[in-house]
């Protein structure tokens, strides 16, 4: 099936530092996945793992260093923004700082309709909008003349989304939708996204670091250390079975919301994060229980293993190298 | 339970926010009538969602009571050295000699706590030198860097600026902090918050060596249930400035006896169960405006007549309370009646 | 309506009704200054030196000139300099801060290049420079636009370090999601947050322009025709007004411009602590 949506190599390298000495840190180095229409992708990884810049390259917030990010049909990227945005939409993580809080809400709903010419009077343009805002759970009447801060967090988000889902978009960024939201009403959301996945055949990029939810949702999921895809592939398969040392690692340190299930055995994290971004060779060798002396070296190839890539010096010889798409 | 177990307790504590509006004034009932018993020795955890009033109660329990925050009614009385105080009662000295030698407090995104122009050993060495009389700057120096090696945290952090570190580093530089002068009570206001899950697990590993390093309580007030379900030896469930359930964690888990907890505890993901998973219906209640009676019945689907008539008292059992009508005498049989 | 509530809430604070209030009276007198009776530029038209009287009501100076009248046109022109001054400038800031802001790279570094050279500039030097070269072509809105010119820059940076955090908020990313173009966004998305700014600017900058031209007036460059406070004083102290203890003459510009600066102060202050929105909960709650 045709992606609708590919990075090849995506990378962004930030400069930090003064004229003198400057810190080349490579927030997202070669990644490289591709999303069908009608399932969950998910991104996930610690907050500093290049999830987020990933997405703002996407949407066209930050000017890749390299790579290639094509939409559909083999477009190429690098639209004008309004044309691409009609296609791949975004929700994010703050609800209550994703709309003004000295407008009202229903003012980007309309914008969002008149800017892309979604309608062509004002009662067609509030009938579309509160079909949107019902498809959520929500109706133009409990949306109109309010501020935002007369809603919950858990509204917003749904207006958030009712907002993107104007334009019809393939596609929907998601970054981290859920985790400033109460753990009461988190489900509603994440069911939310599910019914979108079926009912619209949505392609979604879902960034988290939440794995209970991303494993909830399937798909296919890559996870992220340090601007590296350490491991890829369907999210069932990486989960439960987990080849990665750091994928090990993330899948021991989801709380269990059990008591009996404690955590076993201890985990250090003795470098800060800009030390683990400058490391020559695997950027997670300075956490992991398997590390060996090529580890602090060379950095891994990708590697196919039974479906799944892994990038981890443990499985090379195990499995096919990957083959760069040409 | 012995009297000498308990090292802070408050009866019917409340703690109101009075706002001025375009209008008049609003009054947000962010603590109204709080009873607890914290034990030495333990964790305890207050769990709820945001907008619940548990960081108002722990600031409460702190004394950091500012306006528009004014203490309503109740007392907080702290158990030092056998003796029993109020910690509103004590002059403002001892109250300060008090902090962070007695009862530490490791805020809400503990970025605030340090200043951002200076290193954090300076913040650390200004701390210590408030506190202890007598050492040099090198001494000082030398019993945090111990003090931060043997919490596992690396020394070379001592060098560094705040904004260099990551939240999670931040986070738990400030908890090593807290824990610094050997306080007998350490508030951690939602300190997994915004951090993904192996941070979590690394602040939460810090927390569990503190205490039993120290052998001290700690209080930890988070949403995330399964941070408490590995860490907390007891639980307060709080909703809508009340506690409305507490008891070991383990009985909390496995038999919640309130119908709030009983969602709350339903409606988590449980790793490798894909079934629909349902949360609560409605939105938690505004503290300005609360229902009559006990504020969970606009949502609670085993409700009652009388549950929007009367607040529910707190009953015990054993060693678990919950404040819910279903449990009163006759309880069960009342709602059976009425289904 | 929300101007007729936020005034209400705006008189709560005593020093926002005195302002209010002194303002109003001062204002007042400048339009008074249209009825006068006597024309300012005229001199020796009543007897000099009288002390204060039912004819004149505080009295007359040494040219000849009643002081109350004199003193309704120095108020005047003085409170149209400032608002000139400060009204010009601020719209120079704006359009500079935003488009800094917003656009940043080049187009940035270049805006705040000029901005920063006129602060470094030392100002008094090219004033008194400028001064003295066309002093007698020096009208009043003149002497506005000149102070608009040096007053712009420092609040400019201002404006654009807002603009900076607003581009970082993702409200803009939701923003451009929904199609918006940049003019339209930064005008209708920033626009709240950067007019209060502006207007608590804008007093602060009526209170140094009014400043500046009385410092001027005293050096003796400004047109000593027109009267404002600024020459009034001067006036009265080229003829040793407080020597001759002529106390009238030279406590009037005193104490209006005192007065003057007061109520801006306080009035910039007042509403700077209103629209913050953490002063005005302390405020409350309290015994």
């Amino acid at each position: 099936m045709q992606p609708i949506l590919e990075t090849r190599n995506l990378t962004k390298v930030f400069h930090r530092g003064s004229l003198l000495a400057r810190d080349r840190i490579v927030a997202v180095d070669n990644v490289t996945f591709s999303m069908q229409r009608g399932e969950v992708f998910t991104l996930a990884g610690e907050s500093g793992c290049g999830k987020t810049t990933t997405a703002r390259m996407i949407l066209g917030f930050e000017q890749p260093t390299s790579g290639e990010i094509i939409y559909g049909k083999g477009e190429e990227r690098w639209h004008p923004r309004v044309w691409f945005s009609q296609r791949i939409q975004a929700v994010f993580q703050n609800p209550f700082e994703t709309f003004n809080p000295l407008r009202k809400v229903e003012g980007y709903l309309f914008e969002t309709v008149n800017h892309y010419k979604l309608a062509s009077s004002k009662a067609e343009a509030e009938e579309l909008i509160n079909s949107k805002l019902e498809a959520v759970g929500l109706s133009y009447g409990e949306v109109a003349g309010r501020y935002p801060s007369e809603f919950s967090g858990g509204q917003l988000q749904r207006i958030s989304i009712a907002r993107s889902l104007l334009v019809d978009p393939s596609v929907l960024i998601a970054d981290e939708p859920v985790s400033m939201v109460d753990a009461s009403i988190r489900m509603s959301i994440v069911n939310l996204f599910r019914r979108l996945r079926d009912e619209l055949d949505m392609g979604i990029l879902y960034i988290t670091h939440d794995l209970a939810t991303a494993y909830y949702l399937g798909g296919q999921i890559a996870i992220m250390f340090r601007g590296n895809t350490m491991e890829m592939g369907p999210v069932q398969e990486v989960l439960t079975n987990p080849r990665h040392p750091y994928t090990q690692l993330l899948r021991e340190s989801i709380p269990e919301a059990d008591p009996e299930k404690k955590w076993r055995g201890r985990i250090s994290i003795a470098e800060t994060e800009q030390e683990e971004y400058l490391r020559e060779g695997c950027k997670f060798a300075g956490r992991c229980p398997q590390v060996m002396e090529i580890c602090k070296k060379q950095v891994p190839e990708l590697v196919d293993v039974d479906g799944v890539q892994v990038k981890c010096h443990l499985y090379v010889d195990r499995g096919s190298v990957h083959e760069e798409v040409s | 339970m012995k009297q000498k177990d308990v090292v802070l307790r408050t009866e019917n504590l409340k703690a109101h926010y009075v706002l001025d509006v375009p209008g008049g004034q609003k009054v947000v009932r962010a603590v109204d009538g709080v009873d607890l018993q914290i034990r030495r020795n333990e964790i305890y955890g207050i769990a709820g969602e945001s907008g619940c009033g548990k960081s108002t109660l722990m600031k409460t329990l702190y004394a950091w009571i500012n306006r528009p925050l004014r203490l309503v009614n109740g007392s907080v009385l702290y158990t030092k050295d056998g003796q029993e105080f109020d910690v509103y009662a004590v002059s403002k000295q001892e109250l300060r000699r008090l902090r962070w030698q007695f009862i530490a407090y490791v805020p809400q995104g503990a970025m605030s706590i340090f200043n951002p122009v200076v290193k954090i050993k300076d913040t650390y060495q200004d701390f210590l030198s408030s506190h202890l009389r007598g050492k040099t700057v090198e001494e000082m120096f030398d019993i945090a860097k111990e003090h931060i090696e043997q919490l596992g945290l690396p020394a070379s952090i001592l060098e560094a600026y705040p904004h260099q570190l990551s939240g999670g580093m931040r986070q738990r530089v400030a908890i090593a902090l807290a824990a610094l002068l050997r306080p007998s009570v350490i508030f951690a206001d939602e300190p997994t918050t915004a951090l993904d899950v192996v941070v979590q697990r690394g602040v939460v590993q810090l927390l569990k060596d503190i205490q039993e390093r120290l052998h001290n309580t700690i209080i930890l007030v988070t949403h995330d249930m399964g941070v408490h379900a590995n860490v907390t030896d007891r639980l307060a469930i709080m909703y809508a400035g009340r506690v409305i359930e507490e008891a070991a964690t383990v009985e909390i888990f496995k038999k919640p006896l309130h119908p709030y907890t009983q969602f709350l505890i339903n409606s988590l993901p449980q790793f490798g169960d894909t079934g629909e998973r349902v949360s609560a219906p409605g939105q938690p209640p505004s503290l300005a405006n609360l229902p009559s009676g006990c504020a969970f019945h606009p949502r609670c689907p085993k409700a009652m007549p009388i549950c929007k008539q009367k607040v529910p008292e707190s009953i015990v059992m054993g060693e678990h309370r919950v404040a819910c009508w279903l449990h009163a005498e006759g309880g069960e049989a009342e709602h059976a009646a009425n289904s | 309506m929300a101007i007729g509530s936020t005034l209400k809430d705006l008189f709560r604070d005593y020093r926002f009704t005195v302002a209010f209030i002194v303002l109003l009276f001062l204002v007042g007198l400048a339009i008074a200054s249209f009825f006068s009776p006597y024309d300012p530029t005229i001199w020796y038209y009543a007897p000099r030196d009288l002390k204060p009287s039912n004819e004149y009501i505080l009295g007359t100076d040494s040219r000849g000139q009643d002081i109350f009248w004199q003193a309704t046109f120095a108020i005047r022109n003085s409170l149209i300099i400032s608002v000139v001054a400060g009204l010009i400038s601020r719209i120079i800031a704006v359009a500079v801060g935003l488009v800094a802001g917003y656009q940043g790279g080049r187009t940035d570094r270049v805006l705040m290049f000029i901005s920063d050279g006129f602060l470094v500039i030392p100002l008094f030097l090219i004033l008194v420079m400028l001064a003295m070269l066309i002093r007698d072509k020096m009208n009043i809105f003149n002497t506005g636009l000149l102070l608009a010119v040096f007053g712009w820059a420092w609040d400019a940076r201002v404006l654009r370090a807002q603009v900076l955090s607003l581009r970082e908020r993702e409200f803009t990313k939701t923003a451009v999601l929904s199609g918006t173009p940049t003019l339209e966004l930064v005008f209708k998305e920033y626009m709240p947050y950067i007019t209060p700014l502006a207007f608590s600017t804008l007093i602060n900058n009526m209170s140094w322009a009014i400043g500046m031209e009385m410092t001027l007036s005293i050096i003796g460059l400004t047109n000593m025709d027109i009267p404002t406070l600024g020459t009034n004083l001067k006036w009265a102290l080229n003829y040793q007004a407080i020597l001759m203890r002529r106390w009238n003459w030279i406590l009037t510009p005193v104490v209006l411009s005192v007065l003057l600066f007061i109520a801006l102060y306080w009035l910039s202050i007042s509403i700077s602590e209103y629209l913050d929105p953490r002063t005005r909960v302390q405020r409350v709650g309290g015994e």
